[in-house]
C-alpha cells in the first residue's frame, strides 16, 4: 500500500514537473533548428506561474460550464498520467483503467473544453470547438487500430501488462506490425497535440487556429490549468508512444534504483521523440483543414496494415 | 410493482410458467417469466416510472384541449403490450402483443393528428410495422411447421432438425423483422420520422423501449428458440451493427431538429448493441461460451443503458420543447440560465451517451470493445481481422457521438438565446424534473456501481449460454471490472470518479487562492474590436457540423445554393440567401423505387378489385371451394 502511494506521489510530481519542461524543450529545439534563439527551456513554467498570479476575466455570456472545463481538462490529463507506466512497468492506477480508459478520459476532457469554447458565444470558440471535435473524431479510429495492434500482441489492454510483455521483447519494434503501428500513432500524436501540419501551436488570432481558438476567452488561473493540462496530455501521449514501442530502461520490479535508471532512460527517450516532432514541425507547412482528413486516413491505413501484418507474421 | 416483480423474476432460478389453453388450435395464453423476460421488464419498469411521473407535468397544458383519457389509454396499452411481448411463450400471443403495441404506438405518434407531418409519419410507421409483422409471421410459420406447436419451448428441438436452408431462411426472416422494429439501417426511415412528431414522453418510450423489442426478439429467437444459427449469422449481425452505428451517428450530426437528432442516435446505439450481439452469436458457434457471455452482457447492458439515457435525453428535449415551443436548435441557446436542472440532466445524458467515463455508457462500450478484441484470438481466418476493424469503427462512432452531443448541448443550452422563445423560456414543472432526475441518478448509479449491478446478468447468460460469467468480470475487491480473461484489461469507474475528484480538488484550491488575491471580473467577449457582438454572430448547429459535412460529402451529397444581392460591387452584398440540404440517400435510392413498384402493382390489381359485391362474393366462393378441396385431399 505504501509502495503504491509513494509510486503515485512520485509519478504525479513527475507528470506535473516534466510536462512543461517537455513543452519548453520542444520550443527551444524548434527555435534552434530554425536558427532562432528561442525563449528558453523554462519558459512554460514561467508562463504558468505568471498566469496563476493574474486576475481573471470571465465573459458575461458564460455559464458554469465555462468554469468547469479547465478543471476537467486538468483532472482528466493528470488522472490518465497515473495510468501510464513512466519509469517502471508499474503504473500506479493501471489496474483501474487501461488504454481504453485513457482514450476515453482524454475525450471527456476534450468534450468539456469544446463546450467551454462554445459557451462564450464567440465565433472563435465555436470554430475551434467544431474543428477540434472533427479532427479528434477522425483521428480516433486510427489511434484505436494502432493501439489494438499492440494490445493484441500483449493480449491485454492494461498498460502495465502491455509494458511487461514489451520488456520481455525489447527489439520487437523492428517487426513490421510495430513499425506501422508506431507510424500511425505518431501521426495521431501530431493531430492530438495540435502540432504542425495539423494545427499550429504558435498562432493566436488567426483563422487557421484550432486549439488556441477554443481557449481564446480563458485567462488567468483557468488558462494556466488548461495550458498545464494540455502539456500533461502531450506528455502522456508521448509516454504511451515511447514506452510501448521502446521499453528500454523499464524494469518490471519497483525499487529506488530501478526508478532512477528508468527515469534517465525515460527522459532520453522523450528527448529523442521530441527531436522527431521538431523535425516534422520544421520541415512541414501547415495543411489546409480539409487536407487533414487525408493525413489521418493515411494513419488509419497504416493502422490497418499493422493489424494485418500481425496476422501474417 | 413491475420493477419489484422483475427483480424477483431475474433472481429466481427457474422461470415461472403460466398457461391457459384457448379453443383455437396452436394458440394458448401461455407466459414464461424467465431471466431474459425479467431483464427487459426491469428496463421497461425503470422507464415507465420516469415517463409516468414526467407526464403529469407534460400533459397539463393539453387539459381540456385534447383527449387525455384516450392518450392515457393508449399509453398504458403500449406498456401492457410490451409486457406481453417480453413474457409471451406462444408465437401467436407474442405476435398479438407485438401488433397491439404497434397500433398503440401509431395512435400515440399521430396524437397531433391535425398536423400533416404527424399523419405522414404515422402512416410510414404503420406500413413498416406491418412489413415487420409479415416477416415475423413467415419466420414463425417455418418454425411451427417443423415443431407442430406454437409454443416457444417446442421450437428449440424442432429448429435443430430443420434443413440448413430452412434454418437460414428462418434466421433471415426474423432478422429482417426485428431489424425493422429496431430501426436498423437501411430499415430505419420510420424512426427519424415518427420520433420527432410524437409527444416527447412518447418519443422517450419509443426510443427507450419500443425499439428494444427488436433486440429482445433477436436475443430470444437467435439465442434461445432457434437453437443453433448458421455460422455466418453472427457476422451478418456484426456488420449490420457496424454500418448502422456509423451511418446513424453521421446522419445525427447533420440534424438541427433536436428530437430527430436524438432519433438518429437511437439508430447508432442499436448498431452498438448489435455489435455485441453479433459477437455473442459468433463466439457461441465457435464454442467459446465465456466470451459469448461477455459479449451478450455487453449487448444487454448497452440495451439497458441506452434505454435510460435516451429516455432521459428525450425527456430533456421535451422540457425544452415545452418551454420554447420549438424543436429547431438554431432558435435555441442560453437555456442553461432559465432551465438549470433540465440542462444538468441533459448534460449527464449527453456524457453518458457519448460513452465517456465514468457513466454507464462507457461501461457497456468498454465491454463491447473487450469482446471485440477477444474475437481476434478466438476465431480464425479473415474473420479475426474484422473484429479489431469493428472496434475501430466503434471508436469512430463514439468520437462522432461526442462531437454531436457537444453540438446538441452547446447550441441548445449555452451562449446567448437565438430566438424570442428561448429568451422567455422557463424551467419545467417539478414532476417533469423528478422524472428526469430519476433517470439521471440511474445513469450515475449504473456507471459507478456497475460491479454491484452485474450479477443481474448471471441468470441470463446461464439460461441462454449455460454459463455464469459475472464472477470472471469482477475483481479487485468488487471494485474493478475485468474483461473475463486474466490479462485482458481492467477498469474501475468508481476509482476514476474518485481520482478525478481528488485531482481536481487541489486545482480548485489553486484557482481559489489566485482569484482571492488577484480578483476575477466579468467582461465582454472579445469582438475583434468591432463592438456589438450579438447572438447573430454565434456559431450555429449547421456551422458546427460544416467541417464534417465537407469531409463526408461523399455520403451526404450536400446541395447548397447561395444568392447574393448587391448594388455596386459583389464584395459588399446587401442581402445573402443561403440554402443547404443533404441528400436523403436511402429514401431516394431505395424506398422511392420500391414505392413506385408497389404503386404499379397496385394499379394492376385494381382490375380485380372493382368494388362490385357480386365479384367479391364469387371470390369468396372460389376460395372456399379451393380450401375445401385441399383440406379433403390431405
Amino acid at each position: 500500500m505504501t509502495e503504491v502511494l509513494i509510486n503515485s506521489g512520485l509519478q504525479l510530481v513527475l507528470l506535473l514537473l516534466v510536462a512543461p519542461l517537455l513543452s519548453g524543450m520542444i520550443k527551444t529545439l524548434k527555435a534552434r533548428l530554425q536558427t532562432r534563439r528561442g525563449p528558453g527551456v523554462l519558459q512554460p513554467y514561467r508562463d504558468i506561474f505568471k498566469l496563476l498570479r493574474k486576475g481573471m476575466v470571465i465573459p458575461e455570456t458564460a455559464s458554469w460550464i465555462f468554469s468547469a472545463a479547465p478543471y476537467m481538462v486538468f483532472g482528466t490529463a493528470t488522472l490518465v498520467g497515473l495510468m501510464i507506466p513512466m519509469t517502471t512497468t508499474h503504473a500506479p492506477l493501471s489496474l483501474f483503467g487501461g488504454v481504453l480508459a485513457v482514450v476515453y478520459l482524454l475525450a471527456l476532457g476534450r468534450f468539456f473544453l469544446a463546450l467551454g469554447g462554445l459557451d462564450t458565444g464567440s465565433s472563435f470558440g465555436g470554430l475551434g470547438s467544431s474543428r477540434e471535435m472533427t479532427i479528434s473524431a477522425i483521428a480516433e479510429p486510427a489511434m484505436m487500430l494502432a493501439i489494438f495492434t499492440v494490445a493484441l500482441g500483449a493480449n491485454s489492454t492494461n498498460l502495465s501488462e502491455m509494458a511487461k510483455i514489451a520488456v520481455t521483447q525489447s527489439w520487437r519494434f523492428l517487426a513490421p506490425s510495430q513499425m506501422l503501428a508506431f507510424a500511425a500513432l505518431f501521426i495521431v500524436l501530431i493531430a492530438e497535440t495540435g502540432r504542425i501540419p495539423v494545427d499550429n501551436p504558435a498562432t493566436h488570432l488567426e483563422l487557421t487556429m484550432i486549439h488556441e481558438a477554443m481557449v481564446l476567452e480563458y485567462s488567468g488561473p483557468y488558462l494556466a490549468l488548461i495550458e498545464w493540462g494540455a502539456s500533461i496530455k502531450q506528455l502522456v501521449l508521448m509516454t504511451l508512444l515511447v514506452n510501448t514501442f521502446f521499453p528500454f530502461g523499464l524494469s518490471s520490479y519497483w525499487s529506488a534504483q530501478a526508478v532512477g535508471v528508468g527515469l534517465v532512460f525515460y527522459l532520453a527517450k522523450l528527448l529523442l521523440l521530441a527531436c522527431l516532432i521538431v523535425l516534422v514541425e520544421t520541415t512541414n507547412a501547415k495543411l489546409r483543414l480539409f487536407r487533414v482528413p487525408e493525413l489521418l486516413m493515411v494513419a488509419f491505413i497504416l493502422g490497418a496494415l499493422a493489424l494485418i501484418s500481425t496476422f501474417l507474421f | 410493482m413491475g420493477g419489484l416483480a422483475s427483480v424477483f423474476g431475474i433472481l429466481q432460478g427457474a422461470p415461472v410458467r403460466w398457461s391457459v389453453p384457448s379453443g383455437i388450435p396452436l394458440f394458448a395464453y401461455s407466459f414464461s417469466y424467465d431471466a431474459l423476460a425479467g431483464f427487459f421488464n426491469l428496463t421497461l419498469a425503470i422507464l415507465a416510472i420516469a415517463v409516468s411521473i414526467y407526464s403529469f407535468g407534460y400533459l397539463k397544458e393539453f387539459e381540456g384541449r385534447r383527449n387525455i383519457g384516450f392518450f392515457g389509454f393508449l399509453f398504458h396499452l403500449l406498456l401492457l403490450s410490451l409486457t406481453i411481448v417480453f413474457t409471451a411463450a406462444n408465437a401467436f400471443l407474442f405476435l398479438i402483443g407485438w401488433e397491439v403495441g404497434s397500433l398503440a404506438a401509431y395512435g400515440l405518434v399521430t396524437f397531433y393528428h391535425e398536423q400533416r407531418e404527424s399523419r405522414q409519419a404515422g402512416l410510414l410507421y404503420v406500413i413498416m410495422a406491418h412489413a415487420d409483422v409479415g416477416c415475423l409471421l413467415l419466420g414463425f410459420a417455418l418454425l411451427i411447421q417443423g415443431s407442430g406447436s406454437a409454443e416457444f419451448a417446442s421450437f428449440h428441438t424442432a429448429a435443430a432438425q430443420l434443413s440448413s436452408g430452412r434454418q437460414s431462411a428462418a434466421f433471415l426472416l426474423f432478422f429482417l423483422g426485428f431489424c425493422i422494429k429496431a430501426g436498423v439501417i437501411p430499415f430505419h426511415i420510420w424512426l427519424p420520422a415518427a420520433h420527432p412528431v410524437a409527444p416527447s414522453n412518447i418519443s422517450a418510450l419509443l426510443s427507450g423501449i419500443v425499439i428494444k423489442a427488436g433486440i429482445y426478439g433477436m436475443t430470444r429467437i437467435f439465442l434461445d428458440s432457434l437453437g443453433g444459427v448458421p455460422s455466418w449469422a453472427g457476422l451478418l449481425v456484426l456488420i449490420v451493427g457496424v454500418v448502422s452505428a456509423v451511418l446513424g451517428v453521421l446522419y445525427a450530426l447533420m440534424e438541427h431538429d433536436l428530437k430527430r437528432l436524438l432519433a438518429y442516435h437511437s439508430i447508432e446505439n442499436i448498431g452498438i448493441i448489435l455489435m455485441g450481439l453479433g459477437a455473442a452469436l459468433i463466439f457461441r458457434v465457435a464454442g467459446h461460451p465465456l466470451l459469448a457471455g461477455v459479449a451478450l452482457i455487453a449487448a444487454m447492458f448497452h440495451t439497458l443503458n441506452h434505454a435510460i439515457f435516451k429516455c432521459l435525453l428525450f425527456l430533456g428535449a421535451g422540457s425544452v420543447l415545452h418551454s420554447t415551443g420549438t424543436r429547431n436548435m438554431e432558435e435555441m441557446g442560453g437555456l442553461i440560465r432559465p432551465m438549470p436542472v433540465t440542462a444538468f440532466c441533459f448534460l449527464i445524458g449527453a456524457v453518458a451517451i457519448s460513452g465517456l467515463p465514468p457513466l454507464n455508457g462507457f461501461v457497456s462500450e468498454w465491454l463491447t470493445y473487450q469482446s471485440l478484441l477477444a474475437g481476434f484470438g478466438a476465431t480464425g481466418g479473415l474473420t479475426r481481422i474484422l473484429f479489431p476493424l469493428a472496434g475501430s469503427m466503434l471508436a469512430l462512432t463514439g468520437a462522432l457521438a461526442a462531437a454531436c452531443f457537444v453540438k446538441a448541448f452547446a447550441i441548445t443550452f449555452l451562449a446567448l438565446p437565438r430566438g424570442a422563445e428561448s429568451r422567455n423560456a422557463h424551467e419545467a414543472p417539478r414532476t417533469m424534473l423528478i422524472g428526469m432526475g430519476w433517470l439521471t441518478l440511474a445513469c450515475a448509479a449504473l456507471g459507478l456501481g456497475v460491479t454491484w449491478f452485474l450479477p443481474v446478468f448471471d441468470p441470463i447468460t446461464e439460461q441462454l449460454l449455460g454459463q455464469r460469467v459475472v464472477a470472471h468480470l469482477v475483481t479487485g475487491h468488487g471494485l474493478v471490472l475485468s474483461a473475463g480473461m486474466r490479462t485482458s484489461g481492467t477498469v474501475s469507474t468508481a476509482v476514476i470518479a474518485v481520482g478525478l475528484l481528488v485531482l481536481v480538488l487541489p486545482a480548485t484550491l489553486l484557482v481559489a487562492i489566485g482569484v482571492r488575491r488577484f480578483g476575477r471580473k466579468r467582461g465582454p467577449v472579445w469582438d475583434c474590436g468591432l463592438p456589438g457582438l450579438s447572438e447573430e454572430n454565434e456559431y450555429t448547429a449547421t456551422a458546427f457540423s460544416k467541417a464534417l459535412r465537407m469531409i463526408f460529402s461523399v455520403l451526404y451529397k450536400p446541395r447548397r445554393e447561395i444568392q447574393a444581392v448587391f448594388d455596386i460591387s459583389p464584395y459588399f452584398p446587401k442581402e445573402i440567401r443561403f440554402e443547404s440540404e443533404i441528400d436523403p440517400t436511402f429514401e431516394k435510392r431505395l424506398y422511392a423505387p420500391l414505392q413506385e413498384f408497389i404503386f404499379r402493382v397496385s394499379s394492376r390489381m385494381r382490375t380485380i378489385q372493382a368494388g362490385s359485391i357480386h365479384a367479391y362474393l364469387a371470390y369468396i366462393f372460389v376460395t372456399l371451394v379451393l380450401l375445401l378441396l385441399f383440406g379433403v385431399r390431405k
